[in-house]
């Protein structure tokens, strides 16, 4: 208990039962702890929200990667990302972005204790993960992986119910505060009617959130999710990451997501990790990262570039031509992009094309008027001009 | 500090005990194979070369003399081993395949099937040739020691191939190869028995083969009095495992992120695992199947992957197999005896074979 106290309120209300963890509130950082976090960037007054307490997760100088063992006997060790200083908050959605071997995975399972850190450390509520035991690890830190489980006949209760391992007694029998714990980590990812369904039955995106109330059941403080999403369809996912955020704002949880999920997470999430190509990992919210360039930086590739000013992706291709545009303002973007897609900038040019209000489409040059009643029929046209 | 008291677990009515309908659809499933098992048991007991009615079964179970004092010797001294047996090791064999099945996250681990049992004969062998005695068919020639003996070597030899099948597991995902890998295991550890009994006396060969074939009749209370603690223990350690296997369910990193000792539970099913099928094997020979079937039959019927209900079910499960089988191996108004195996195979094969065709994740190798 002792450990306990020294860390920020969160971690108070976390000492008085079994149930204190869900009473887990919102506080601001009144623990004055010195920033610790360094980002990699060099803009370093953007770094204002880096500023925490001693909740939620941070490491330092933490160096993930492989240890492998050579034929010859010898250890080696492949760092993928180093000398990190990062830190998540309590009550906001981190999300952890970057390209496929980026090591994503890597930071997470080292973040949760899964494999150990190369170097330096990790905190979880101010205590270092290393120095403590699998079990009070549990209680603070839980995850939803990408491993695709199969729990054979058990139903969305029963694995949900399994969060409670931590907390139950040798025999693992449920106590009536276990059971109320998961009956509201059902509730809490709108669940609660699939909790007689068989587990195997369920949905891609039902058994997420089910396996989202898995880790909720476990009442930590933290929950780390690698890719939580990658299955699932476009509303799922919303529905997934907007869930995420809220719980992390009305259960003061700290919440970290890998994602490929690029625009929506940058809409969403309160701060994120960016991890770019040369391994350097950027953090900040979401508008600090697209400011300073650092997500075009990560994402850009041949035909593909980050617009700062939507915060989402166009296609990058060399304009054949430039024509003028007459459109209302309200149709004035979706025009750009269907040109765009027939490699059209737009601008000053021979060929104009007319919005009309009664919907038609029409393109004047080379001498030529034609009237289209879609930008099906337009986009068709202008291919062969 | 402003708690968020609408949604936190505190605030809410303690719900009143789940599931009510899966609760009782799993009494009533252990309720039926506790009468089953219990009426199995006189069945057994009563069935043989010289039959005994049902009746008198019951009084002299309880300690009545009968009407006819040969029932009584019968009954003390052929009859009730050889049930008391089919249930100590049906149950040792269900519970260690239920182990396995979780341990690997695979759908056809059995002791059987992976290799463990011929781990077990390789151990038996062993003493056969230096000893030269096999527990159960050769007990006029083992005295306590002896029988200790054999069930440390057949537990030694079982622990030995499902350590080498647990290590190898990490590196085979699919459930279908670790099986024919274990098959291979197996065929080599019976090549290895096999060139041992060369150097055995014939007769002790011979014998060592038809212990091979797998009989509950051959036990005698001596045995039992070595076997029953041994497969006692087994059965403990697995029933005091309930919970860490539970965790093992969705894969061994949730387990480890939900504080599980993930290598001391596999350590603790190893030994659990390796007491029971080396027990069972010391004792009738390597029984084929019924580790591998009664942990599905038990899930389907209890419904659920509960190690806390599917231990005590199965026990009860394979006890009640153990015994059907006992009682098929002696077809009625034939003198002869079936080979045990011979039995477990028949209704055994076939669920193997039902669950690849009707499972495509058993197929592709996705457990359990």
């Amino acid at each position: 208990m002792t450990e306990l106290m020294e860390t920020a309120t969160e971690d108070a209300s976390a000492a008085t039962g079994t149930t204190g963890a869900a009473n887990r509130t919102r506080t601001t950082d009144t623990t004055g702890a010195a920033n610790r976090t360094r980002t990699m960037d060099t803009t370093r007054t953007m770094d204002t929200t880096d500023t925490t307490g001693t909740a939620g997760i941070s490491t330092r100088g933490l160096t993930v990667g492989y240890r492998m063992r050579r034929a010859s006997g010898r250890r080696r060790e492949r760092a993928v990302l180093r000398e990190l200083d990062l830190t998540a908050r309590a009550g906001e959605l981190t999300v952890l972005l970057g390209p496929n071997g980026a090591g994503k995975s890597t930071l997470l399972r080292t973040l949760c204790g899964l494999q150990p850190p190369l170097a330096g450390s990790v905190r979880i509520g101010g205590l270092d993960i290393a120095g403590q035991s699998p079990a009070a690890l549990a209680r603070r830190l839980a995850v939803v992986l990408t491993d695709r489980v199969d729990a054979g006949l058990l139903s969305a209760r029963e694995l949900v119910a399994l969060g409670r391992h931590p907390h139950t007694g040798f025999t693992g029998r449920l106590s009536d505060a276990d059971h109320t714990a998961v009956e509201w980590a059902l509730d809490a990812v709108a669940a609660g009617h699939l909790g007689d369904r068989p587990a195997a039955e369920l949905s891609d995106g039902e058994r997420q959130r089910v396996l989202t109330a898995r880790a909720l059941a476990q009442e930590p403080a933290a929950v780390l999710l690698d890719e939580p999403t990658a299955f699932l369809d476009v509303p799922s996912r919303v529905a997934l990451t907007v869930l995420l955020r809220d719980l992390a704002r009305s259960r003061g949880l700290t919440v970290v997501v890998s994602t490929h999920d690029l625009e929506l997470a940058l809409r969403v999430a309160d701060a994120v990790w960016l991890v770019d190509r040369s391994l350097r990992v950027h953090a900040g919210a979401p508008e600090d990262l697209i400011a300073r360039g650092a997500v075009a930086a990560a994402f850009d590739a041949e035909h593909l570039a980050f617009d700062a000013a939507s915060g989402s992706f166009g296609l990058r291709r060399p304009a054949r031509a430039t024509v003028a545009m007459d459109a209302p303002p309200a149709l004035r973007p979706l025009l750009e992009r269907a040109l765009a897609r027939e490699d059209l900038a737009t601008g000053d040019g021979d060929t104009l094309v007319t919005a009309g209000s009664d919907g038609t489409l029409t393109v004047r040059g080379r001498g030529r008027t034609v009237r289209t009643r879609s930008f099906q029929e337009l986009t068709r046209e202008v291919r062969t001009w | 500090m402003t708690a968020v008291t609408d949604t936190s677990p505190t605030a809410r009515e303690p719900v009143p005990e789940p599931a009510r309908g899966p609760a009782r659809r799993r009494l009533l499933a252990v309720g039926a194979l506790a009468a089953g098992t219990a009426a199995l048991f006189v069945l057994t007991i009563a069935v043989g070369s010289y039959h005994v009615p049902v009746g008198e079964v019951v009084r002299v179970l309880f300690g009545d003399d009968g009407a006819d004092p040969r029932w009584a010797v019968i009954v003390h001294e052929v009859r009730l081993p050889r049930a008391l047996t089919a249930v100590a090791v049906g149950a040792a064999l269900a519970v260690a395949g239920v182990q396995m099945q979780t341990l690997f996250r695979n759908a056809l681990a059995d002791p059987f099937s992976l290799g463990v049992s011929s781990g077990a004969s390789m151990g038996v062998a062993a003493v056969v040739v230096t000893t030269g005695g096999v527990a159960g068919s050769f007990t006029g020639d083992l005295a306590g020691l002896g029988r200790i003996g054999v069930i440390v070597a057949a537990a030694l030899g079982a622990a030995c191939v499902l350590a080498l099948v647990l290590t190898l597991s990490r590196w085979v995902r699919s459930a279908v190869t670790l099986l024919v890998i274990g098959v291979m295991i197996g065929s080599a550890a019976t090549a290895l028995v096999s060139v041992a009994l060369v150097y055995a006396r014939p007769e002790r060969a011979q014998q060592f083969v038809i212990w091979g074939l797998g009989s509950f009749s051959a036990t005698t209370w001596p045995d039992l009095a070595v076997m029953l603690p041994v497969i006692g223990a087994g059965l403990l350690t697995a029933l005091l495992t309930a919970k860490r296997l539970n965790a093992l369910l969705l894969g061994e990193d949730y387990a480890r992120t939900m504080g599980l000792n993930v290598r001391r539970t596999r350590d603790l099913a190893l030994l659990g695992t390796s007491l029971l099928a080396g027990a069972a094997t010391a004792f009738c020979g390597p029984v084929a199947f019924l580790g591998l079937a009664v942990p599905h039959l038990t899930r389907v019927a209890l419904g659920t992957s509960d190690h806390r209900a599917l231990i005590p079910a199965s026990m009860l499960a394979g006890a009640f197999l153990a015994l059907a089988c006992a009682l098929l191996s002696r077809p009625p108004g034939l003198d002869a005896v079936l080979p045990l195996n011979a039995i477990t195979s028949l209704f055994g094969a076939p669920v193997v074979i039902a669950f690849l065709v009707r499972s495509r994740r058993g197929l592709q190798g996705v457990t359990p």
